[in-house]
C-alpha cells in the first residue's frame, strides 16, 4: 500500500481502563484517511479527550491501554517507545486554551523552534520559523517572534499553537476544542486558518469538539461518543441531517441555532457515571426507543450504509429531524401595550483593573416588559457582565437610572430595601461556586426565603420543597451537598435559590455557558416554563446567538459598551442593521445553515 | 502522632513523675548517668532527668497561647482586609509588611531588651512575629472565596457583612487555616526554645529544655545526656507536630475531592 | 526599569525609616530602667539622674531619635550605656562593631555561597524524580534538618562532632580582632548548622515548586508535541521554576540574618548576632539598635535584590516594566 493509502489513523477496538478496571472508553474504532477532518463530537464525560490523548500513547495516571492497536500513518504503535517517536513526527497536539499551554518564559520563534524534530534543530533557520507563522497569517518578522506568549491575544496565541503544530510535518494533528475559549469571531477566523491548511497541507485533522454546529462547519466525517463508546459514525451530512442513533438525533433536537427559533427538545435523564454503566446499551436508561434487547445486550457497531456506522439495533426507527418546518418557521411575537417591569436609562459603568479605570458601559438604556425576555448579548469585554452586575446590585453605576416599580434602585444591593432586594435576583454562569459547599441544599434555597420573606423555618422547608418540584429536581436533593449534585443540578438549584426571593426579575448571566448541550437545553427549556408559571420577567445575558434565539423575545446587542442594535429577537437574526450585528451572525456556526448549504449543493430547493 | 502525644503528656505529667526536685542541687555537677539518676546530674548537680519532666510545661504553656493569640489577631485582620478589600486593605498589609521585613529573632530580642524577659513578654512578642503570616493566608484566602458565586449571591441578597463574613468566608476558609496551624505553633515553639537557649526568656534556675541545652554545654564532655536528652525532646516534638500538619493537609487535599 | 529600582530603593529606605523608628522607641520605651539595670547594686536616685543626663535621656525622645537617626547615618551609632556608667573612656559604639561586622559577615557569605547552589540543585532533584529513590533519599533528612531550630542542631552536631568523633572544636576560640581565617575549624560547626537548617527547609521549597511546574500544562503540551526531554527540563521545568526558588531561596538569606544570631551563641562565635545578645542581656539599649538596624538593613537589602532579580527572570513582569 503506497503512502497516499494508507489512513492517516487507525483506532481498533480500543479500551483504555482505570485502575479499578471500570472502562474509560471501549471498544473504540475510527479511521481517518489522509487530509480529512474528522468531528469527535461528544459532552463531558463521554471518553472523547481521554481517546485524543490515547493516540499520544498518554494517558493519566492510573490509567492503562488494555485492549486494542493504535496505527498512525501506517506504523503501529506498539511500545512507549515508539509512541514517544511518533509524538511530533506523525502527530501533533492543538491544546484547548493555548494561553497556559505556552511556555511563559520562552520567545513565540524558539517556541515554535522546539516544536521541529530535534535533529533539525541546528540547522532551522529563522526563516524556516518566520514562513510557518506567515502559513497561519501571523506576521514573520523578528519584531514578532520575539514576543511572549502573555503579548498576545487569544486568537494569535492559538495561531502559533497551530503554526507549531504544522513545524514538524505531520500526518496526523489533534485540535482538543481549540475555538471553546475565543470569541465567535475570532473563531471563525481559525476555522477558516484550518480548512485552507487542510487544503493546502494535506493533514488530517481529529477535532474534538462539544458543538455540533462547529462540527458541521468544519468537519466532513464526524463520530459521536457516549459513554465511552463511539455511538455513530459517518459523513457530516449524513449524520447531522438524519441522525441513527437515539443520542445523536437528541443532541441534534437540543442545539440552538440563530436562525431558527423553536423549542428545545432536551433529552430525558443524564448520562451514567463511570460506575454506573451496565452491560446493555448505555444510553438505554434514556432512550425514547429502547427494547428489552437494549437493556441486555450491547449492541454492536453496524455499518447501515457505505462509511455509515450505528451502535443501535432500532436505528431504522429514530425519527427524523424535520428541518423543513423548521426552517420554514418564524414566529414573531409583537409585545405592544405590556407594563414595564424593569426600565435602564442612561446607564454608565465602569471597574478597575490594574490601576486603570475602565469603561465598561455607557449611556446603555432599554426596558424588559413584564413577562419579557431581554438579551444582553455580546463577545468578552461588551459589558454586557458589568450591566447584569449593576443592575442586581453587586457593582454601583457611575451614571444612569434603573427604575424597578416606580422608584429608582440604588447602585449596591445593601443600600436597596427589601421589597427590592426581593424583586430582583440573579443566577450566575459557574455552577461549582454556585452554591457554599458548606451548607445542604435546604439551607441554600431557604436561605432568601428566610431572610427577605421572613418566612419561619417550616413555611420555607415546604417552599423549598415546592420549587424543588418547580426545577424539576427530585425533593431528596434537599439533603444533600453541593459537592454530589452534577453542574447541571447545581444550576438548578441556583435557580430555585433565586426564586425562593419570590422575584419579579431574574437576571441569567451565561447560566448556561458552562454546561453540556443537552443539559443547556434542559436549563432553557425549564427557564422557559417557570418564565410563565411564575410571570418572571428575564434579563438574560448569554455570548451564544442560538440561545438567543431560544429564549428571548428582545436582543440587545452590545460592542464595547455600547448599544449598537436592538430590536425584536427575529427581526434582528433575520436583518440585522448594523455591521458589527452582521459579523456576529456571520460568524457564528449553525446547523441549520449547514443544513441549507448541503441541501443546495445537492440541488435541493426549499 | 504517637510521638507528639507521648512528648506533649510528659511535658504535661512529668511533673508527677520525677524522682527528684528539679531545682536541688542533689551531688557533684555532671556525674555520668547513674541507677540512681538514669541520665546523670546537671552543670550544677540537679537530676537531669527530673528537670527534663518539668521542663517542657512553660515553654509549652507559652507556645499554646501565642498561637491562640496569633491566631485572634491574624484571623480578624486578614478577614477584613480581604473582604473589604479597599483603603482599609492597603493600610493594614502596609502595616503587616513593616513587621515582615524584621527577622523574627531579633524582634523578639529588642522586645525582650525593652521590657524585661517573662513569659508574657515572650507570649507578647512571639504573636507580634507570626501573626502578619497568619493574616497574609487569611487575607489571600478570603479574596478568593469572595469571588465566588455564593458569596456574590448572598451580597445581591444584601446581606450584612458580619453575616457573610461568618456564613459564607469563614467556614470555607477553613483547610488552609488549620493547614497553617501546624506551622505556625512550631514556629513558636522554635522562636520561644530559642530565646530560652539564650538565657533570654525562662529564668534560671527553672528548668527549661532550651534553657538546658545551653547551660550544660559545660559539662557535655562529663554527661552528654544533660544537653543530648533535652535535644531529642524538643526534635520530636518539632518534627511531630510537622508531621501531623502535613498528614492533615493531604487528608484534607483529598476529602475535598472535585469541585 | 530603572524607575522600578528607584521606587523599591526608595520604598526600602522609607520602611527602614519606620523599623528604625519603632525599634528606637519600643527599647527607649522605660527609660529610667536603663540606668538603673545598669547600674545594679551601685543605683542610687542621684548616679541614676547622673547617668541619665550623660546619657542624653533628659530630652524629649523625639529629640534623642532624630540625633539618633543623624549620628546612624553619618556611621556613629551613639555611646554604650554601659561604658559610660562604667566611666570606661572607649564609649563610642562604631568602633565596637567593626570587627563582630566582618566576622559575622564572612561567616554568612561562606553560608550563602554554599546555601543558593545546594538548595536549588538537591531541590531540583528531589522534585524532578519526585516519588522515586533520589526524592527520598533527599527529602528525608532535609525534612528533619529543615525542622530543627538552630540550637538543637548544633548542640547535636557538637556532640558528634566533638564529643564523639573529636574532630572539631565546639566553640570557636578568637579572640577579639583575630580573623577567623586563622582558625578555619571554628566555621566549620556554625556553617554546617546554617545551612542544615535554611537548605532543609529551602531545598523542600523549591521541590515544591518544580512540582508544580511538572504538572502544567505547558510541560503536557511540550511533551505531546514531541519536544525533546533535555530540552523540556531545562527550558520548561527548571526554568519556570527559578522565580519562585529565587524567592525562597531570597527567604532564606533572610532567615540567615535572624539565624546567625543563634548560631554564633552557640559557638562563641564573636559575630554581631552574639554581640546582640550581650547588648540585650547588659540592657545597653544603644548597642542592642545598632545591631538590630544592621541586621534590619541585611534583610531589607537581600528584598531589593531578591525582588529585581525575579522580576527580571518573569518575562511577563519584565515587559510590564518596560
Amino acid at each position: 500500500m503506497s503512502d497516499a493509502q494508507r489512513n492517516a489513523l487507525e483506532l481498533k477496538d480500543v479500551r483504555i481502563d482505570v485502575s479499578s478496571h471500570d472502562a474509560i472508553i471501549s471498544g473504540v474504532n475510527l479511521e481517518m484517511r489522509r487530509g480529512e477532518i474528522l468531528g469527535l463530537v461528544g459532552e463531558s464525560g463521554s471518553g472523547k479527550t481521554t481517546t485524543a490523548l490515547s493516540i499520544f500513547g498518554y494517558w493519566g495516571r492510573g490509567l492503562k491501554l488494555t485492549q486494542g492497536q493504535i496505527v498512525i500513518g501506517g506504523e503501529v504503535m506498539s511500545t512507549q517507545q515508539i509512541f514517544r517517536s511518533a509524538r511530533g513526527r506523525l502527530v501533533s497536539y492543538v491544546p484547548q486554551n493555548p494561553g497556559v499551554a505556552l511556555n511563559p518564559s520562552l520567545r513565540i520563534g524558539n517556541a515554535i523552534r522546539d516544536m521541529i524534530r530535534h535533529e533539525r534543530i541546528v540547522t532551522t533557520q529563522p526563516e524556516e520559523v518566520s514562513s510557518m507563522l506567515v502559513r497561519v497569517g501571523l506576521p514573520g518578522d523578528s519584531d514578532f517572534t520575539r514576543r511572549y506568549p502573555h503579548q498576545l491575544s487569544g486568537g494569535q496565541q492559538q495561531r502559533v499553537c497551530i503554526a507549531a503544530s504544522l513545524a514538524s510535518r505531520p500526518t496526523l494533528i489533534v485540535l482538543d476544542e481549540p475555538t471553546t475559549g475565543l470569541d465567535v469571531v475570532t473563531q471563525e477566523l481559525v476555522l477558516e486558518e484550518l480548512t485552507r491548511l487542510r487544503d493546502k497541507e494535506n493533514v488530517a485533522m481529529l477535532y474534538i469538539t462539544h458543538d455540533l454546529a462547529v462540527a458541521a462547519k468544519i468537519a466532513q466525517r464526524i463520530a459521536v461518543m457516549y459513554a465511552g463508546r463511539v455511538v455513530e459514525q459517518g459523513s457530516a451530512e449524513e449524520v447531522l441531517r438524519k441522525p441513527r442513533h437515539p443520542y445523536t438525533r437528541g443532541l441534534v433536537a437540543s442545539t440552538p441555532d440563530h436562525l431558527v427559533i423553536r423549542p428545545l427538545t432536551p433529552l430525558q435523564g443524564m448520562a451514567p457515571s463511570l460506575r454506573e454503566r451496565t452491560a446493555g446499551c448505555p444510553f438505554a436508561p434514556r432512550c425514547p426507543q429502547r427494547v428489552d434487547l437494549c437493556e441486555r445486550e450491547l449492541p454492536e457497531l453496524l455499518e447501515i450504509s457505505l462509511g455509515h456506522k450505528v451502535r443501535c439495533p432500532e436505528w431504522n426507527r429514530t425519527p427524523s429531524v424535520d428541518w423543513t418546518t423548521l426552517k420554514a418557521r418564524t414566529e414573531v411575537e409583537s409585545q405592544t401595550d405590556v407594563p414595564t417591569a424593569l426600565k435602564v436609562a442612561g446607564l454608565g459603568a465602569e471597574y478597575r483593573s490594574r490601576g486603570q479605570n475602565v469603561v465598561a458601559a455607557m449611556d446603555v438604556s432599554f426596558s424588559v416588559p413584564r413577562g419579557g425576555c431581554v438579551a444582553l448579548v455580546g463577545e468578552s469585554g461588551s459589558g454586557k457582565t458589568t450591566i447584569a452586575r449593576v443592575i442586581a446590585g453587586l457593582h454601583a453605576p457611575v451614571k444612569g437610572v434603573i427604575q424597578f416599580r416606580g422608584e429608582s434602585l440604588s447602585g449596591l444591593a445593601k443600600h436597596r430595601s427589601i421589597e427590592q432586594r426581593r424583586g430582583i435576583q440573579i443566577v450566575f454562569q459557574n455552577p461549582s461556586d454556585a452554591l457554599n459547599p458548606r451548607h445542604s441544599v435546604e439551607t441554600a434555597i431557604a436561605r432568601p426565603a428566610r431572610l427577605l420573606r421572613r418566612m419561619n423555618r417550616n413555611d420555607a422547608s415546604s417552599e423549598v420543597r415546592r420549587l424543588l418540584d418547580a426545577v424539576r429536581l427530585p425533593t431528596s436533593v434537599a439533603r444533600r451537598y453541593p459537592a454530589e449534585l452534577s453542574g447541571g443540578e447545581r444550576q438548578r438549584v441556583a435557580i430555585a435559590r433565586a426564586l425562593a426571593a419570590g422575584p419579579e426579575i431574574l437576571v441569567c448571566d451565561e447560566i448556561t455557558s458552562s454546561l453540556d448541550v443537552s443539559v443547556q437545553a434542559v436549563v432553557l427549556e425549564l427557564l422557559r416554563d417557570i418564565r410563565t408559571e411564575f410571570g418572571l420577567s428575564i434579563v438574560f445575558i448569554t455570548h451564544d446567538l442560538g440561545v438567543v434565539a431560544t429564549v428571548a423575545d428582545r436582543v440587545l446587542v452590545l460592542e464595547n459598551g455600547l448599544i449598537c442594535e436592538e430590536g425584536n429577537t427575529m427581526e434582528v437574526m433575520r436583518s440585522p442593521k448594523h455591521a458589527y450585528t452582521r459579523r456576529l451572525l456571520d460568524a457564528a456556526p449553525s446547523l441549520i445553515a449547514a443544513i441549507n448549504k448541503w441541501d443546495t449543493d445537492e440541488g435541493h430547493v426549499d | 502522632m504517637v510521638f507528639v502525644a507521648i512528648v506533649v503528656l510528659l511535658a504535661l505529667l512529668g511533673p508527677l513523675l520525677a524522682p527528684y526536685s528539679p531545682i536541688a542541687t542533689i551531688g557533684i555537677p555532671g556525674q555520668a548517668p547513674s541507677a540512681a539518676h538514669i541520665l546523670g546530674l546537671d552543670f550544677e548537680g540537679r537530676d537531669v532527668l527530673s528537670r527534663l519532666l518539668y521542663g517542657g510545661r512553660t515553654t509549652l504553656f507559652m507556645c499554646v497561647v501565642a498561637t491562640l493569640l496569633t491566631y485572634a489577631v491574624g484571623l480578624t485582620i486578614g478577614l477584613i482586609a480581604g473582604y473589604t478589600r479597599s483603603l482599609v486593605d492597603s493600610l493594614l498589609m502596609r502595616l503587616v509588611d513593616v513587621f515582615l521585613s524584621l527577622p523574627a529573632l531579633l524582634v523578639m530580642l529588642v522586645m525582650v531588651s525593652a521590657l524585661g524577659p517573662g513569659q508574657f513578654v515572650l507570649i507578647f512578642s512571639s504573636a507580634l512575629v507570626l501573626f502578619p503570616g497568619v493574616a497574609r493566608i487569611v487575607r489571600t484566602s478570603t479574596l478568593e472565596v469572595s469571588r465566588r458565586g455564593y458569596v456574590e449571591a448572598a451580597t445581591a441578597r444584601g446581606e450584612s457583612t458580619t453575616s457573610i463574613l461568618r456564613r459564607e468566608i469563614l467556614p470555607n476558609i477553613a483547610g488552609p487555616i488549620i493547614a497553617d496551624l501546624g506551622l505556625r505553633f512550631s514556629w513558636s515553639l522554635i522562636l520561644i526554645s530559642s530565646v530560652n537557649f539564650l538565657g533570654l526568656g525562662i529564668a534560671p534556675p527553672n528548668p527549661d529544655w532550651g534553657l538546658m541545652i545551653a547551660e550544660n554545654r559545660i559539662i557535655i564532655s562529663e554527661n552528654l545526656y544533660a544537653v543530648l536528652a533535652p535535644s531529642v525532646v524538643i526534635a520530636i516534638l518539632i518534627l511531630g507536630v510537622n508531621l501531623v500538619g502535613d498528614a492533615f493537609v493531604r487528608s484534607l487535599g483529598e476529602s475535598r475531592g472535585q469541585p | 526599569m530603572a524607575v522600578f529600582l528607584v521606587r523599591r530603593l526608595l520604598s526600602a529606605a522609607g520602611t527602614l525609616v519606620v523599623v528604625s523608628a519603632l525599634l528606637y522607641f519600643v527599647t527607649n520605651v522605660l527609660p529610667g530602667n536603663v540606668a538603673l539595670v545598669v547600674l545594679g547594686k551601685n543605683a542610687t536616685p542621684a548616679r541614676v539622674r547622673a547617668l541619665d543626663a550623660r546619657l542624653g535621656y533628659d530630652h524629649s525622645i523625639f529629640v534623642r531619635y532624630l540625633d539618633w537617626l543623624g549620628g546612624v547615618l553619618h556611621g556613629n551609632f551613639g555611646q554604650s550605656a554601659v561604658a559610660v556608667a562604667l566611666h570606661d573612656p572607649r564609649t563610642a559604639i562604631s568602633s565596637t562593631l567593626s570587627s563582630p561586622l566582618s566576622n559575622s559577615l564572612i561567616l554568612a557569605a561562606i553560608a550563602a555561597l554554599l546555601l543558593i547552589p545546594l538548595t536549588f540543585v538537591l531541590g531540583a532533584f528531589s522534585g524532578l524524580f519526585a516519588g522515586r529513590k533520589l526524592d527520598n533519599v533527599i527529602s528525608g533528612p532535609l525534612l528533619i534538618s529543615g525542622g530543627l531550630p538552630e540550637f538543637v542542631t548544633g548542640s547535636l552536631l557538637i556532640l558528634v562532632f566533638f564529643n564523639t568523633l573529636n574532630l572539631l572544636p565546639p566553640i570557636s576560640s578568637l579572640g577579639p580582632g583575630q580573623s577567623p581565617f586563622s582558625e578555619p575549624k571554628a566555621l566549620v560547626l556554625p556553617v554546617v548548622t546554617l545551612l542544615a537548617v535554611t537548605v532543609g527547609s529551602g531545598a523542600r521549597q523549591v521541590r515544591a515548586g518544580v512540582v508544580e511546574v511538572l504538572r502544567g500544562d505547558y510541560v503536557q503540551y511540550a511533551r505531546l508535541n514531541g519536544v525533546n526531554e533535555r530540552r523540556i527540563v531545562i527550558w520548561y521545568v527548571l526554568r519556570n521554576a527559578l522565580a519562585t526558588s529565587v524567592q525562597v531561596i531570597a527567604q532564606n538569606l533572610q532567615y540567615l540574618a535572624g539565624g546567625i544570631i543563634v548560631v554564633e551563641s552557640i559557638f562563641d562565635y564573636p559575630g554581631i548576632g552574639e554581640y546582640l545578645v550581650q547588648a540585650v542581656q547588659a540592657r545597653d539599649t544603644n548597642k542592642v539598635l545598632a545591631a538590630a538596624i544592621i541586621l534590619a538593613a541585611f534583610y531589607v537589602l537581600i528584598n531589593i535584590l531578591a525582588d529585581l532579580i525575579v522580576v527580571y527572570l518573569v518575562p511577563k513582569l519584565r515587559t510590564e516594566m518596560a
